[in-house]
């Protein structure tokens, strides 16, 4: 009973690990480096849908306000490739790292002097209810979690198998030459991805935001959520919210059972060892390239 | 009107020049083939027509608008396709698919195209539902050719298409190279090392040596010619002492 209680809420914290792991992810196939500025996206767009929809805000309803922060986030994303990441087009891989870490400062800077760094706590319309099954108490805010990552998977799959644009990102990160060949545009696709992680960022702010309280140093998950997606396998979107989630289950099971700091130190190890074993990840796309 | 016309052609890989001065002229319906050793500048030649590389100096003109640093999706749309070197398919996208992302700058439906390019390489239909990276070589330049194909090119460029490939498989892709150009008139432009099938397969030639062009002509011509046929159809000629005769020059040195 015990355990099935860890696992529903370490399900719920994983799922938000598999959704900026899932932006680190789509970045890595469009950019081919790691935006470590994702974790601070998070935080800015759940701050952003905090200060949309807080009362002591602007206090647009909720419904309104994380669809509006969603957008103002894509802009953010689109806007932060298309200005910036688009002039190190071409530098070495280090150069969009150093990038995106200093870029993560600023977030947390803006964040921090709008917003202060004193903790504040999003009003939702199912903040604190609980359901009580048969011993198991399980949160509104983490059945949420849960539906809404797998609703969000399944758009974003639909998104890249089945549109044209979808169809020309897949084809952009898999050979960005022949993309250009064929006609695709390659950077104003890119421009999109970085803007669409910005979106599913977003979406991983406000659930984590319906959990607890925020403060701009929450970004710092993003640090765990790159610990998943390297399990999963960088450069694979069902790899990163696996690796999400079985992060997001370890922790908690980890500080139930094991010693003092184990916990924190779980997605660490666990990467380690998924390196040490499997360097490409649990679920990874090895391409062999015929001559 | 030619289809294309090059002029004066320079292009630089950092301070490294590749080409120096290169004109070369397409007319509608023919296929030309530049021929030319290791580093002579071929790929560099179709990789700044195709608009991946900026030239440094000169002219492009296709169908009589200039060209020459234009984006490289904007060239698709109007006509020139290149198939590049080593094929560069989309490994993890079917065969079906990485024909469609070919029609990718044409709005609306690409269905005759499609039976088209399944009606020259039949093999390509069969494994329509394969990822194009467990294709064989072979089978991965069909696919590059059919990719091409599906843009309703004006102008074909095809970078080295015998690249990696069996004899036998080269005789077959050239074969149906000529009949796209005999059968749907497909004006091409070819680089290639194998100078032999180039030369039966092509109208007209171009040699290129050092970013220059060092001759040109109708193919016959080029065949006939001594150092053609010394240095790039190998011929090795008998001398009164019965062997190859050591370091002949070239004579348009």
């Amino acid at each position: 009973m015990e355990l099935l209680q860890l696992a529903v809420g370490g399900l719920a914290n994983g799922c938000i690990y598999g959704l900026v792991a899932l932006g680190f992810v789509m970045i890595y196939k469009a950019s081919e480096g790691v935006n470590f500025a994702q974790g601070d996206m998070m935080m800015l767009g759940a701050f952003v849908a905090l200060g949309l929809g807080n009362g002591d805000h602007l206090g647009l309803p909720f419904v309104l306000a994380v669809p509006l922060a969603m957008a103002v986030m894509f802009c953010v994303g689109w806007g932060v490739e298309r200005v910036v990441v688009r002039r190190i087009f071409g530098q070495p891989q280090f150069a969009l790292v150093i990038l995106t870490i200093a870029m993560g400062f600023v977030f947390r800077f803006v964040a921090g002097a709008v917003f202060g760094y004193t903790p504040l706590v999003m009003e939702t319309p199912y903040g604190g209810q609980n359901l009580n099954l048969g011993g198991v108490v399980i949160g509104y805010a983490d059945l949420i979690a849960i539906a809404v990552t797998i609703v969000l998977t399944v758009a974003l799959w639909a998104f890249f198998a089945f549109t044209r644009i979808g169809l020309a990102a897949q084809a952009a990160s898999q050979n960005q030459l022949a993309a250009y060949i064929v006609g695709v545009p390659v950077m104003r696709v890119n421009s999109l991805i970085w803007g669409l992680s910005g979106a599913v960022a977003t979406v991983a702010g406000v659930l984590y935001a319906s959990r607890g309280a925020i403060d701009p140093n929450i970004g710092l998950l993003g640090i765990k959520a790159f610990a998943a997606a390297v399990i999963g396998g960088l450069g694979s979107l069902p790899g990163a919210l696996l690796g999400g989630l079985i992060v997001g289950l370890v922790e908690p099971i980890a500080g139930r059972y094991a010693p003092g700091e184990v916990a924190q130190m779980s997605p660490y190890i666990l990467m380690l060892v998924v390196l040490l074993t499997r360097p490409s990840g649990l679920i990874s796309q090895v391409q062999m390239k015929k001559v | 009107m030619s289809v294309l016309s090059v002029r004066n052609l320079e292009a630089f890989y950092g301070a490294i020049k590749a080409l120096r001065g290169v004109s070369i002229d397409v007319e509608q319906g023919e296929i030309v083939a530049i021929l030319g050793a290791n580093g002579a500048g071929k790929t560099t030649l179709m990789k700044t027509i195709a608009g991946l590389m900026d030239p440094g100096k000169g002219s492009i003109t296709f169908l009589g608008e200039e060209i020459a640093g234009v984006d490289p999706a904007r060239l698709v749309a109007r006509g020139i396709s290149l198939v590049p070197e080593g094929r560069e398919v989309f490994p993890y996208l079917t065969v079906e698919e990485n024909l469609r992302l070919g029609a990718f700058t044409r709005k609306g439906g690409a269905q005759d195209d499609l039976d088209l390019v399944y009606g020259y390489f039949p093999i390509l239909q069969e494994r329509r539902r394969q990822a194009a990276g467990f294709l064989s070589g072979g089978q991965q330049q069909m696919l590059a050719i059919g990719r091409g194909l599906m843009a309703r090119p004006k102008l074909m460029m095809l970078d080295e298409p015998s690249l990696g490939l069996s004899p036998l498989l080269t005789t077959e892709i050239f074969e149906i190279i000529a009949r796209l150009n005999a059968e749907q008139g497909v004006t091409m432009l070819l680089v290639e090392q194998n100078a032999h099938i180039a030369l039966e397969t092509a109208h007209k030639g171009y040699v290129l040596e050092m970013g220059r062009i060092m001759m040109s002509g109708p193919t016959e011509r080029l065949k006939a010619s001594e150092d053609i046929q010394e240095f790039y159809l190998g011929r090795t000629e008998a001398t009164e002492r019965g062997q190859k005769r050591w370091k002949r020059r070239k004579t348009w040195r």
